[in-house]
């Protein structure tokens, strides 16, 4: 009998010997210091969505300061920069970025490589506490005199660190030195996650026999690592431009009537060195997601993924081409106007490895039987927002189009749906998948269906008005419109009902949050892989999986991460470390 | 050293392909995909690609910022001067400080030489040669900053040369590689004190990692130290030669 996927072929012995695990001897290096992947991994996510509830309340200050301006005596002008900043950069690096690759990373790397552990646990361990120490620099930027910086998320120099700038003085430095404790911290970890991912995989683990939620973690952790530096160098020439009064970034200026003593900088550099980071952030944020949702996809329709091969060199071309895309986000800077005629053509051509993505999705989904658990719905809703934020991508990749659309709500709209609802989406849906593994309970459907319906038809609600917004032409990052010719009075209306349900979708979270905890204590029982997937996580002794994640043997991986729908096998789906029935064929001596 | 054998832990050694059909074999093998690399060496390598984007930032960074000023930029080879006899000769210090240097890295290869040949003795002795060379450029580098901010006035925010961007780059520079250096030169330290003692030959469990033990490390380490060697040469091309 010939099975689907099963590849008959001899795996070699084991080329490494078994690691001894470090064994934490108290509760505190249990629990606290740990070293266990899966420990720093809870601890990652817990830190990371602690600091994403302090964003989503800023967001909501915002949204009432938009919805009805000149209400609340409390947001002042200087207030809602300060949210602004605090906002974005708290949910790109501090929530998406350590939640996909310290959160999932930690989790699901050595898992679902067959792995004991990171190669090395205590750098690991480490990075979770240098990464709690950059999160509590940023929450002190909150209590330092000025308050945090109201710079914007991007920082742009000059405005970030002169005077008239909303925590000028405080607060851009503590911002910077926790972007940089943020950056050593991330480095600790994602070593780990490469090496771990080159070097330390089980017997019959090939590369293209990974899962594609470790391509897309993989492919992402090396992103990071090399587009962290340039974050890191703008960081540390803007804080000494602020403390010791150097002139990287800095042109001559006159501020507030009084010529500055900077002179000669070049603030496009400081726009460079962001952008070089910044765009491979969307992708550090994106790949995870998209490796994530095709695994999510596979299981619940019960179907191989379509043309895997093809989403992995999808996953690694567009980790590449993300480093050559950068300035499709200063075409208003006054750059050379035909540098943006080439970063316009090579942001178009990333949508072809994307567009190769999303159709295989698709025809993963086509005539498969699809399941409408939480998690496929979850993913289903990402595809959908992420071709939306997609298309309007287009838009804003081409010079001509975006010059007049750039700095409008439209570019708010556009990043909020491709790099904030989609990959949040994936988030829910990974939660709602790995939860049974991780605490070996469901999570309660009922809350989980309320809870995803709120969530995807309001995000909907709150940025497709958006995208309109920005037609007309409203401005991003603007404390309050005032009387304009050019905004009517819809505008206002159409902004209060935006906020209404940003307040709305906000509060239903806090029902997610209430079925994480009251699922794990009366929870169903998950019990041994409840969802029927191949990948190797699910196919560990205890479930939650112990220290050292197998028991006493490593799993030998015989096939891929998708054999499911399988004919004749016994249960329609076969798991990765499942032995092909006959004896492997030796080719004749 | 091309490696066409592979280590297993159990049963014969197998062999493997050369070339190019070697390296599609090993992308496309199972466990490691760089055969007989130790996790340590194959994680180095990796921070240390990170790392090169550090510095590659840093000095393009340097490079615009020293077009972007209208400022004359400070002529270098008087700037580096040190006289002798009334007579100054240019870069005369960080010739000196350049072949101390390269010279450490020297030393390194000695010693990761006799570390793979478990010579205790040699490669601590080497290891601490190599240690004592980048405490002298280190300490040569403190004497060359002394010197630019007490007899030249120069600081990071002006200088009466020319550019401030002169000054800022300059002390970020080599005081950002100097902080490299003076790491590499602790680890090496280190090291040695643990090849002293027979860690190494013992396996005794690292204190960080509680991992064994082993000669590699001496390796991994001189891979770190080349690279700072490689990257001063840079730093030397473009900051005090251009």
């Amino acid at each position: 009998m010939a099975e689907v996927g099963a590849e008959i072929e001899r795996i070699g012995p084991a080329e490494v010997e078994d690691v001894e695990l470090y064994h934490a001897k108290s509760w505190i290096t249990k629990y606290v210091f740990s070293q266990d992947a899966k420990v720093i991994a809870i601890q990652y996510s817990a830190t990371a969505i602690a600091i994403g509830m302090v964003a989503l309340v800023l967001s909501w200050l915002m949204r009432l300061q938009l919805g009805f301006p000149e209400s609340f005596d409390f947001i002042e002008a200087q207030d809602y920069y300060q949210f602004i900043t605090m906002h974005g950069m708290i949910m790109v690096v501090y929530l998406l970025t350590a939640l996909f690759l310290g959160g999932f990373g930690n989790y699901l790397i050595p898992l679902m490589v067959g792995a004991r552990d990171m190669v090395f646990p205590y750098v690991n361990m480490l990075s979770y506490w240098i990464y709690l120490l950059a999160v509590l620099v940023l929450v002190a930027s909150f209590f330092v005199p000025g308050g945090p910086t109201g710079a914007g998320w991007t920082l742009y120099p000059p405005q970030a660190i002169l005077t008239g700038t909303p925590g000028a003085g405080a607060g851009i430095v503590l911002m910077l030195v926790s972007l940089a404790l943020f950056i050593i911290g991330f480095t600790m970890g994602g070593l780990n996650y490469v090496t771990t991912v080159l070097q330390a995989r089980t017997r019959g683990m090939t590369l293209m026999r990974m899962p594609l939620t470790v391509w897309g973690i993989f492919t992402a952790t090396v992103l990071a690592l090399l587009a962290f530096p340039a974050l890191f160098v703008g960081a540390v020439m803007m804080t000494l431009d602020s403390v010791l009064g150097t002139s990287f970034f800095m042109p001559t200026i006159v501020s507030q009537g009084e010529l500055l003593k900077h002179d000669g900088g070049s603030p496009i550099l400081f726009q460079h060195l962001f952008w070089f980071f910044g765009h491979p952030e969307v992708y550090i944020v994106a790949l995870p997601a998209f490796g994530i949702v095709s695994d999510l996809i596979s299981v619940h329709a019960r179907r191989h993924i379509f043309g895997y091969r093809m989403m992995v060199w999808a996953i690694v071309i567009i980790g590449a081409l993300s480093f050559v895309v950068w300035a499709h986000h200063m075409y208003v800077s006054g750059m050379n106007p035909y540098f943006g005629f080439f970063f316009a053509t090579t942001t178009l051509i990333i949508a072809v490895p994307t567009a190769i993505k999303v159709y295989n999705w698709t025809l993963t989904l086509w005539r498969a039987n699809i399941n409408f658990t939480l998690p496929m719905l979850f993913a289903l809703a990402f595809i959908v927002t992420f071709v939306n934020g997609g298309i309007t991508g287009l838009f804003l990749g081409n010079v001509v189009v975006d010059v007049p659309l750039s700095d409008t709500m439209f570019v708010v709209a556009h990043f909020h749906m491709v790099m904030g609802v989609a990959p949040i989406l994936v988030i829910f849906g990974a939660i709602y998948h790995w939860y049974p593994l991780m605490t070996g309970r469901m999570l309660n459907e009922a809350m989980g269906q309320f809870h995803f319906w709120v969530t995807f038809l309001g995000a909907y609600m709150i940025f497709l008005p958006i995208h309109y917004l920005g037609f007309l032409g409203v401005p991003r990052r603007y404390f309050e419109m005032g009387t304009t010719s050019f905004i009517p009075e819809s505008a206002h209306t159409l902004n209060e009902f935006i906020t209404v349900v940003a307040l709305i979708v906000g509060v239903a979270q806090l029902v997610f949050f209430y079925n994480v905890v009251w699922s794990m204590i009366k929870g169903k029982k998950a019990g041994h892989n409840p969802w029927k997937a191949t990948t190797l996580e699910w196919q560990t002794e205890e479930v939650p999986p112990g220290h050292g994640n197998f028991g006493r043997e490593l799993p030998v991986v015989y096939r891929w991460a998708y054999d499911y729908g399988v004919p004749g096998a016994e249960d329609d789906f076969v798991p990765q470390n499942h032995p092909p029935k006959r004896a492997p064929a030796r080719a004749a001596e | 050293m091309a490696e066409t054998t592979l280590t297993h832990t159990e049963g014969t050694a197998a062999t493997r392909p050369d070339g190019l059909e070697g390296f599609v074999s090993d992308w496309s093998s199972d466990q490691r995909t760089f055969k007989n690399v130790p996790w340590g060496k194959a994680m180095m390598w990796i921070f240390l690609l990170s790392d090169t984007f550090i510095f590659s930032c840093f000095l393009l960074s340097y490079m615009t910022v020293r077009m972007s000023t209208t400022v004359p930029w400070p002529n270098a080879s008087e700037v580096f001067a040190l006289s002798f006899g009334g007579e100054p000769i240019p870069l005369i210090l960080i010739a000196i400080m350049t072949f101390i240097l390269i010279t450490s890295s020297g030393t390194m290869v000695l010693a990761v030489n006799y570390g793979y040949r478990k010579d205790r003795f040699k490669t601590a002795i080497f290891l601490l040669i190599t240690a004592l060379f980048g405490a002298t450029f280190v300490g040569m580098q403190a004497f060359e900053w002394t010197k630019l901010i007490v007899e030249e006035g120069v600081r990071p925010w002006g200088n009466p040369m020319g550019a401030a961007q002169f000054g800022s780059s300059f002390f970020m520079i080599t005081g950002f590689h100097g902080f490299h250096v003076s790491v590499g030169v602790l680890f090496l330290i280190l090291i040695a004190r643990k090849v002293w003692r027979g860690d190494f030959d013992i396996e005794k469990k690292g204190f960080f990692t509680s991992r064994k033990g082993r000669y590699e490390i001496v390796e991994t380490l001189g891979l770190y130290w080349h690279f700072v060697d490689l990257v001063w040469v840079f730093i030397f091309a473009f900051f005090y030669l251009w």
